[in-house]
């Protein structure tokens, strides 16, 4: 094939991917940019051009900042409690455990259902006075508590139902590192001495290292990307203690249909999500140096 | 871990308690809603042995609400997106793959953009882009800003770099031109990750939720997620007998599929991660 054919073969395959891409991907991004130096059009008013003043509005908005330390909080209340129980997992159904078929399946499943008939679920679950936590509580003698309606509470327990949802899934990632390393390195730490804690800690976690910033980032962009349950759960409520900021952009997008603000706050998000993806190249690349 | 370091003994039966005490709580809130689903309202909350079955709650809840047509909603949507997918992402990952030309570099960074800034988070800006087209409460947009999927054209472009180069040369020779070519060497043999992708991506849009909540808005263009939310929100009160008849329903057939062929769910789930 001549070079020039090499080229247009290239160019004309990538075509349709890219307009799509394009559209949805790149132009929004974009669009956003500009869309946040705009203001909302109202009626008969068009947008024009109001420079930092949807910004401004952002750093005086108490409910953005609440949305944006709820995020930070439930980012460092989800990921590590996620990964160090997806590590477990995957641990225990590598090894001789009995029944390790049903628990692999018991610990995969809630992966494959749609996280908002989960929030049901769980909805249920926390449900005040009736709900099978309230039960179990009060058969152990305790109080009754407004789970979810209560704020201090409701964001642990939305935290509780994402690492339920999100553990069982990273656990395969780690599942699938774990079975391809060599039986040699365990049997050669064993010759020398080494106890199974020190193996983990020495030889098995750093090499599942990988696996780990894996499914750190996914972790991370679910933090910011997932929020389903709070729309089922809790409506950001109460008093604003379970608002996310992806919530926050969906509420005044399209309860409030103040786009021009959405967009303000959107950017913060993609702010958030590029930091990742530089952080995610730095630390790569840092890897390659090492070795 | 391996056999040299497996558990004995006492650690041995502890973990084994750990694993399966988490084992049981990780199903505690599914079997809970299927107790409450096929038992009477009455039950829902008294844990007797002797409790009556009933399919009463299912035969309400699908009379309550149009679940027949969220549901031919939902297989639509799947079925579209995946197809479109499968075209897209094989065409793109062929020129990422075993093409050279100016600016592969950079339009492959700009194919990786989307695989942070999903379309999940551009939902203001993706409205009013649907909105301009005139597509805003069809199947169609709901879809549409996942069809050139990044995640895909990745997959499958490390999958054809390690197609043999004298396979693709020996069919050349045989006088196929580039697309018979891919249709007859790389696609075959990128058969399990297409299958990895395809029900990676069938489950991804069965339970997508924040997206078609906010594009659709009548019955119509409904998938069941929304169709389950609206269904749950408005119009049962709390009567959680049948909401959660409902959500089991809805969940069904995507449970079904999981648990007839888990292993390959697990095993797609893996390729599919491991980059």
């Amino acid at each position: 094939m001549t070079r020039s054919a090499q080229w247009l073969y290239g160019w004309l395959l990538l075509l349709p991917a890219m307009v799509l891409l394009a559209l949805f991907t790149h132009y929004p991004a974009l669009a956003t940019l500009w869309h946040s130096f705009l203001s909302t059009p109202k009626g008969a008013r068009p947008a024009k051009f109001v420079g930092l003043d949807n910004y401004r509005q952002l750093t005086e908005d108490p409910i953005f900042w609440q949305a944006l330390s709820n995020n930070l909080w439930f980012a460092i209340g989800t990921i590590p409690a996620s990964i160090a129980l997806a590590l477990l997992m995957a641990a225990w159904v590598n090894g001789r455990i009995a029944g390790r078929g049903l628990l692999r399946l018991a610990y995969f499943t809630p992966t494959i259902l749609p996280m908002i008939a989960v929030a049901n679920i769980w909805l249920f679950f926390y449900t005040p006075e009736y709900g099978l936590l309230e039960q179990i509580l009060k058969s152990l003698g305790a109080g009754s508590h407004n789970w979810l309606g209560s704020k201090s509470t409701a964001l642990a327990c939305i935290m509780v139902v994402t690492v339920w949802k999100e553990a069982g899934f990273f656990m395969i990632f780690y599942l699938a590192a774990l079975q391809s390393m060599s039986p040699n390195l365990a049997e050669a730490a064993a010759i020398e001495g080494a106890s199974r804690w020190y193996f983990f800690r020495r030889v098995t976690f750093p090499l599942l290292m990988p696996t780990t910033l894996f499914v750190l980032v996914n972790a991370v962009i679910n933090a910011f990307r997932l929020v389903d349950h709070i729309v089922v759960m809790t409506r950001g409520g109460p008093d604003n203690a379970t608002a996310l900021l992806l919530y926050y952009i969906y509420e005044i997008g399209f309860r409030f249909w103040d786009s021009a603000y959405a967009a303000a706050l959107t950017m913060v998000l993609l702010a958030i999500l590029g930091l990742v993806a530089l952080a995610q190249f730095w630390f790569l690349e840092r890897r390659v140096h090492y070795q | 871990m391996s056999q040299v370091y497996a558990a004995r003994g006492a650690t041995h039966a502890l973990e084994t308690a750990g694993a399966w005490l988490l084992g049981a709580f990780w199903v505690l809130p599914l079997v809970y809603a299927f107790w409450t689903a096929f038992h009477p309202g009455e039950f829902s909350t008294r844990f007797v042995l002797t409790a009556p079955l009933t399919l009463d709650n299912f035969v309400k809840a699908w009379a309550a609400a149009p679940f027949a047509r969220y549901f031919v909603n939902t297989v639509m949507l799947v079925t579209m997106t995946l197809a479109v997918q499968l075209v897209l992402v094989t065409l793109a990952a062929y020129a990422f793959a075993r093409f050279e030309f100016p600016g592969r570099n950079v339009l492959f960074a700009l194919v990786l953009v989307q695989l942070m800034i999903m379309p999940d988070v551009l939902i203001v800006e993706n409205y009013r882009t649907m909105a301009a087209l005139g597509l805003k409460d069809t199947i169609v947009a709901i879809g549409l800003p996942y069809m050139a999927s990044a995640f895909g054209i990745f997959l499958l472009r490390q999958t054809f770099k390690t197609v043999p180069r004298e396979l693709d040369e020996a069919a050349r020779v045989e006088g196929c031109t580039p697309l018979q070519v891919l249709w007859k060497v790389y696609v075959p043999l990128a058969r399990p990750v297409y299958l990895a992708y395809a029900l990676v991506s069938v489950s991804y849009h069965w339970n997508n939720f924040l997206w078609p909540l906010i594009i659709t808005n009548s019955v119509e263009s409904r998938p069941l997620t929304v169709g389950l939310q609206v269904f749950s929100a408005t119009d049962q009160g709390i009567d959680w007998s049948i909401i959660t008849a409902a959500t089991l329903l809805t969940t069904a057939p995507l449970l079904v599929a999981f648990l007839l062929f888990q292993r390959q769910f697990v095993q797609s789930f893996m390729r599919a991660g491991i980059r």
